[in-house]
């Protein structure tokens, strides 16, 4: 089963400027242990102490992954995960 | 490198931070991507609705995203008010700008410089700010 994670500009340092990749996982924390090991740091920029970093923004398709059970939110084949930095600031 | 931004948008984003006062008030502005061109105005809703924070609702954000992908566009600035302190960057804005290639963009519409205004630009990158020209045009 292969998705495509579409890799905001701030990220594709580490996927080599490519936009969007492929990974592998049932579930959206198996897909994040996926691209870590196809792209080394991700993983990092992504989770702090095994949770979604607050200022990242991960969507299954459209939905908010907080939404959808957060890491253990399930992926089905054909499902596209976008990644996008929060805009927020004080 | 140098922002150039017209007074209508200009004056559009001071007339937003002194409606939302005493909230935070927020938005991009687009243009063609490559461009580096500001050119379209996309007032954001602060879904944190606070004097001292602003975040961009996470489902707008997505929307917008989207919006700039089907409309070959890019965000050329992202700008936000502070209502009660000068215009540059928190320990919080830097820590948060995730978009290495946009001009992040503040204003001040605090009361003890009444009437007067500040609008000033910055490049956010790797938690180094640089404060860059603005020029703003008919």
């Amino acid at each position: 089963m292969t998705i495509e994670v579409r890799i905001p500009t701030i990220l594709r340092p580490y996927t080599k400027d490519q936009k969007a990749v492929s990974a592998e996982g049932a579930t959206l924390s198996a897909v994040i242990t996926n691209l870590d090991s196809n792209y080394a740091g991700l993983g990092e920029r992504l989770l702090e102490n095994g949770a979604l970093r607050r200022f990242i923004n991960v969507y299954i398709n459209d939905e908010d992954v907080r939404f959808l059970g957060g890491l253990e939110a399930p992926i089905k084949d054909g499902d596209s995960i976008t990644i996008l930095p929060a805009v927020a600031g004080g | 490198m140098t922002l150039e931004i017209s007074q209508k948008i200009v004056d559009a984003i001071l007339e937003q931070s002194r409606a939302e006062y005493p909230d935070e008030c927020c938005g991009v502005v687009l243009g063609p991507v490559g461009s580096d061109k500001a050119l379209r105005l996309k007032p954001m809703i602060n879904s944190a609705h606070s004097p001292t924070f602003y975040e961009f609702d996470p489902k707008d954000l997505l929307a917008l995203y989207r919006e700039v992908d089907d409309n070959d566009e890019e965000i050329v600035v992202i700008y936000h008010s502070h209502t009660e302190t000068e215009a540059y960057p928190s320990r919080t804005d830097i820590a948060y700008a995730g978009e290495p290639g946009a001009h992040y963009v503040l204003v001040s519409t605090r009361k003890e410089i009444a009437p007067a205004t500040e609008f000033r630009s910055y490049r956010i990158i790797d938690g180094v700010v640089t404060e860059e020209p603005v020029v703003i045009t008919a």
